[in-house]
């Protein structure tokens, strides 16, 4: 399923944007995912609660961050990502930018294969379930690395 | 479906009132579904349970922010929504919901969260609703990125809008939000000086019924001594003011296990009760994973009842104002109204200041120098008040910077307690 974190060293941190969609008012998510990168080296800007998709595009442009990771828990994010990603894989910089979401996507706290598909078309490299932190970290790790301390 | 259907109804602090004085919990769900089939099945189960309890609307979180299109485009694609989208669906089909349901018997209330509650509230009134709930801080510092200022006015103009439904028969009621704040790790101190806060803000702006809400935490004691302070500050600074205190089940992350999470319930119940609050809005066994059906929230309800039945109240009043929570809270109250006495000033300029500041908030306006812990004996404290002007009010336990580990350990807190509770947890005061 997952291959093995490989922890790349790097020099410098990678720049990260972490974000909760428009609906969703949840930042305990974030606070925590903003600790969890910042642990591994990174440089994190945290948009906190219900970022509206203009200025989570207008933030990205301005970044350029090497990650997006957006987070939703309160049952819309499927719907909501669906509609994000082809406006940040629209951004000139940001066609080849690691985006991830993850988090409680639906109201009915089941995975959906379906949906999951929709996700990864719609421009998402990767969807993660609640509370996968190991395959987040994994992830992070092999995508931007982790700056040599 | 008439509209006096749903005016034929008592106010909404009445009932609690009433409730109160005959010794009965007045329990109540968060329970909110998209289409009006359901939600009316929801209220019907909330007011058929064998409990004393008022119904609830809460709102999907599209229309809490203001995001119409998002709400109809879901009712018509069939996405299901985590709330009743009430300025979507037209007034008539609101009160379809309601009629025959909504009475004398069983007042309802619109649970939302919004910063700008104007449409809401414009919507609620024309559905012949009048009570709800929210607040300057409390609907925008955890739940908006709206500048506060904003929010205060959209409050101010929200207030005024309600008020103007008095009549005879006829109160409208607002409940503060300010006692969850994030909903967990927020010494309770701030969330009974932001309570009061916005109770008093309220009454400036025409509200006359009024509830304090405070959200249980992580130590049954600190709690009640929290409870007990939130309604002798209420006694002092609202005397003529119609009053309850409301207490929130557990807001924070929640048991896993079903055992854990009914014993959670039923040490907010026996909080309420003991603690002298007149009303408890409950949590489910379900919560720990998603939004919880109406059969959880129904047995949720009866379980609170049954417990709260069989907790004694106390013999006499224990003296609230005697308590480091008490005076901590006091000093901000007194901070913020130094100030200014106006509310709608005072408020963001206690932020600007710092006199205000909720940890672990991400909005822009809140200032995010104070830091709390759960210290070993349970009980939240500051690890860094930052600025609050605490001063010798409290006993700060100064803490290292805290890890995303150490962050999960806290939020995890309580889940862990109630999931696995051992002898120590007696001593600690849960009664579990």
């Amino acid at each position: 399923m997952m291959s093995a974190p490989r922890t790349v060293p790097r020099a410098t941190s990678a720049t990260v944007v972490v974000s909760s969609t428009a609906s969703d008012s949840h930042t305990w998510n974030l606070v925590y995912l903003q600790l969890l990168i910042q642990e591994l080296g990174h440089t994190v800007h945290n948009l906190g609660a219900c970022v509206p998709p203009d200025l989570l595009v207008a933030e990205c442009t301005r970044l350029t961050p090497d990650l997006v990771v957006i987070s939703s828990v309160n049952g819309h994010g499927w719907a909501d990502g669906l509609r994000l990603a082809p406006r940040l894989r629209a951004v000139p910089g940001l066609s080849g930018t690691g985006l991830v979401i993850g988090g409680k996507l639906g109201t009915d706290g089941r995975r959906s294969v379906g949906w999951r598909q929709r996700m990864l078309t719609a421009g998402f490299d990767r969807v993660f379930d609640d509370g996968d932190i190991v395959a987040f970290i994994a992830f992070v790790a092999e995508r931007v690395g982790r700056v040599a301390s | 479906m008439t509209a006096s259907a749903v005016t034929a109804t008592v106010p909404f602090g009445w009932f609690v009132a009433e409730a109160h004085a005959a010794g009965n919990l007045v329990v109540q769900p968060r329970m909110g579904f998209g289409t009006p089939e359901a939600m009316r099945a929801g209220l019907r189960r909330t007011r058929d349970a064998a409990a004393t309890t008022v119904g609830t609307l809460t709102l999907d979180s599209y229309t809490r922010v203001g995001d119409a299109d998002a709400a109809a485009q879901a009712l018509a694609t069939g996405v299901p929504l985590n709330g009743y989208p009430i300025t979507t669906h037209p007034a008539d089909v609101t009160m379809g919901v309601l009629d025959g349901l909504c009475d004398r018997t069983f007042p309802v209330q619109v649970r939302h969260g919004s910063a700008r509650p104007q449409a809401i509230v414009a919507a609620l009134a024309a559905a012949g609703l009048d009570a709800t709930e929210g607040g300057p801080v409390s609907y925008c510092l955890p739940y908006s990125r709206t500048p506060l200022v904003e929010a205060v006015a959209n409050w101010v103009a929200s207030c005024e809008a309600l008020a103007t439904l008095c009549g005879p028969g006829r109160e409208p009621h607002l409940e503060t939000f300010g006692g969850c704040l994030l909903g967990q790790l927020c010494p309770p101190s701030m969330l009974v000086a932001m309570s009061l806060l916005e109770a008093l803000f309220f009454t400036q702006h025409g509200i006359r019924s009024v509830s304090l809400s405070y959200a249980q935490q992580t130590n049954a004691e600190q709690d009640e001594e929290a409870v007990r302070a939130l309604c002798a500050l209420a006694a002092e600074w609202l005397p003529d003011v119609d009053r309850h205190v409301v207490i929130y089940g557990y807001m924070g992350v929640y048991p896993e296990t079903r055992a854990g999470a009914d014993r959670l319930l039923a040490a907010s119940a026996r909080l309420a009760v003991r603690a002298g609050a007149a009303r408890l809005i409950v949590k489910t066994t379900a919560e720990a994973c998603r939004i919880p059906t109406v059969d959880e929230n129904v047995a949720a309800l009866e379980l609170a009842g049954r417990v709260a039945k069989t907790t004694d109240r106390p013999n006499q009043l224990v003296d609230g104002a005697d308590s480091e929570t008490y005076h901590e809270a006091r000093a901000l109250v007194e901070a913020v109204l130094t100030l200014d006495g106006r509310l709608a000033v005072a408020l963001p300029a206690a932020f600007r200041r710092g006199l205000l500041d909720v940890p672990f908030c991400l909005h822009p306006d809140n200032p995010g120098r104070a830091r709390s812990h759960i210290a070993a004996d349970g009980r939240l404290r500051w690890a860094d008040p930052g600025g609050l002007p605490l001063g010798r009010a409290t006993t700060v336990t100064r803490h290292q910077g805290i890890t995303s580990a150490g962050l999960v350990a806290a939020l995890t807190h309580v889940r862990r307690t109630f999931d696995r509770p051992g002898p120590a947890d007696h001593e600690n005061g849960w009664g579990i």
